[in-house]
């Protein structure tokens, strides 16, 4: 199938409040997508929808199908638990485990998912998402050091190669960047570029050079409305909305 | 200008040596209390302190091991059936406690860190002892568990809520379970916390008198069993400076730095808990 996720008129509550309005969009398989708007459009809401990160969040509430392989994620019979391990995501917020090596943040998934693994196995797939993050060269000597000891950049790499090591299809980030250097920044963007090889990447982002340098595809949100969906190039040359072009073209926003 | 600026600053200077007064006169009566009490302890100051069983009226030396022993068995058995309950119902209280009963389980809990000691020795008094027909460890450790468990319900609660949800969510992204993620990793996060609150609560009731006076109500000599009356340092402490014997109250200012040694050592670990923290 071409298509990672279906949304299908998707809305969200939290109380009273309407955040999400009949949302209904495709994300393609292997391709970086990205989610753009001004702030309070609802774009974070949107992607933690796509893994049930809202599920604990009083008061919350959402209709319509969200469709993962086929399969609404909504449905009684889907296990948040297991939906989240195929389903993973990255924070705004570097936030590695405190008082957990480097080693062990990418181990932990693992070690909790049930499946007995010997040392050497565990070794291996650490190795393996540092390497896919791009953080092995730097990290391999210093594995038992803690994770929130390294720099910000670092951090961000060492929450992927945590996502990573329980092999997801598709990878959630929620404004990865935001909190980074420029430098940085540009590493986890040159990141995001190699893994939608592989993955299925949605990237919430307010910067729209970087949905334009990173992105496949580039959704469009206000106010809790998807405006317009369409690959990058021709959502940054020639938008078919009035309110998309204002946005990119710097009139609001 | 320049007077202002001179004004300012002396009061500055004036609302800073305030604050450091006050801090200083509270700490004072601590090392007044140590020093006071070496000075009174000293003539019985002796190894055999700790190594002996009391002796008789006006033989000298013997000490309070019996006391020694007692406490730590009454403050093991509190802390062996009080930290689970503690812990998992502090768990309960910052994971899970939203509704209307977890607020009226966490008012009640501070009521009960709030009931005053001597409550708890006659509730232990009536609870255990009556029913038994025999003063008891069980009983001291019973009235002892019933002040240590709720100042650690509270204590684990708190320090649970400075782990930052972004620490929840992660784990919860990964796929690991609910109660997973808040075993092995929100509670692990905190463990220099709890376990800091643990001792703490440990050293309060080490040095509690009141909830034991009718519940272990003391013993000269070795603890024969856990269904008999036990000594504790307080307790000892307690009878020997009522008692109209001037040797004997030299022993009750001993046992006093023997007792504020132990709550010292207790403290200094979970100081080091603390700082091993990060």
């Amino acid at each position: 199938m071409e298509n990672a996720l279906q949304v299908k008129d998707l809305c969200a509550w939290f109380g009273e409040h309407q955040v999400l309005k009949n949302i209904t969009m495709d994300i393609r398989r292997n391709s970086v997508t990205s989610v753009m708007g001004p702030s309070g459009c609802g774009k974070s809401t949107f992607i933690r929808c796509l893994n049930r990160m809202h599920d604990l969040t009083p008061g919350f509430r959402v209709s319509g199908d969200v469709l993962f392989d086929g399969r609404n994620i909504y449905s009684e019979k889907i296990d948040p638990v297991l939906l989240r391990r195929k389903v993973g995501m990255v924070f705004q917020q570097p936030n590695p485990f405190p008082r957990m090596s480097a080693f062990e943040n990418v181990a932990v998934g693992l070690k909790f998912n049930g499946k007995k693994r010997t040392r050497s196995e565990m070794a291996e797939v650490v190795e393996k998402s540092l390497r896919m993050a791009a953080l092995w060269d730097e990290l391999k000597d210093h594995l038992d050091r803690p994770g929130t000891s390294l720099s910000g950049g670092q951090q961000q790499r060492l929450c992927i190669a945590r996502a990573l090591a329980v092999e997801p299809e598709v990878l959630l980030m929620d404004e990865p960047c935001s909190a980074l250097d420029p430098v940085s920044s540009a590493k986890i963007e040159e990141l995001i570029e190699d893994l939608s090889d592989k993955y299925t990447i949605v990237v919430v982002t307010h910067n729209m050079q970087q949905a334009g340098r990173i992105s496949d595809f580039v959704a469009f949100f206000l106010l809790g409305d998807l405006i317009e969906l369409d690959k990058a190039a021709k959502i940054f040359t020639n938008p078919a909305d009035k309110r998309t072009e204002e946005y990119i073209t710097g009139r609001f926003g | 200008m320049e007077t202002i600026a001179y004004r300012r600053r002396a009061a500055d200077k004036a609302a800073r040596a305030l604050f450091a007064l006050s801090a200083l006169l509270v700490v004072l009566p601590l090392f007044l209390i140590f020093f006071d009490l070496l000075w009174k302890g000293a003539r019985e100051l002796k190894w055999t302190l700790l190594t002996d069983l009391p002796h008789p009226v006006g033989e000298p030396g013997g000490g309070i091991a019996n006391g020694i022993l007692g406490t730590l068995t009454m403050a093991g058995l509190a802390m062996a059936g009080g930290i689970p309950l503690a812990v998992m119902s502090g768990i309960y209280l910052a994971e899970y406690g939203r509704g209307k009963f977890a607020a009226t389980v966490r008012f009640a809990v501070d009521m009960l860190a709030g009931v005053p000691s001597i409550i708890m020795g006659i509730f232990g008094y009536v609870l255990w002892v009556l029913p038994m027909k025999r003063f008891s460890a069980w009983a001291g450790a019973a009235a002892l568990a019933m002040i240590f468990i709720p100042v650690v319900v509270r204590t684990t609660e708190e320090m649970l809520r400075t782990v930052p949800q972004s620490v929840r969510e992660a784990a919860l992204a990964l796929g690991i379970e609910r109660w997973k993620t808040t075993l092995f990793i929100t509670v692990r996060t905190a463990t220099a916390g709890i376990v800091t609150g643990i001792l703490l609560a440990m050293a309060r009731i080490v040095g509690e008198t009141a909830p034991l006076l009718f519940t272990a109500l003391g013993n000269q000599f070795w603890q024969s069993g856990l269904d008999q009356p036990i000594a504790a340092v307080p307790l000892q402490i307690f009878s020997y400076a009522i008692s109209p014997y001037e040797d004997w109250h030299d022993k009750a200012w001993a046992g006093a730095v023997v007792l504020i040694g132990m709550v010292f050592l207790i403290s200094a670990g979970a100081r080091y808990f603390t700082r091993v923290k990060k």
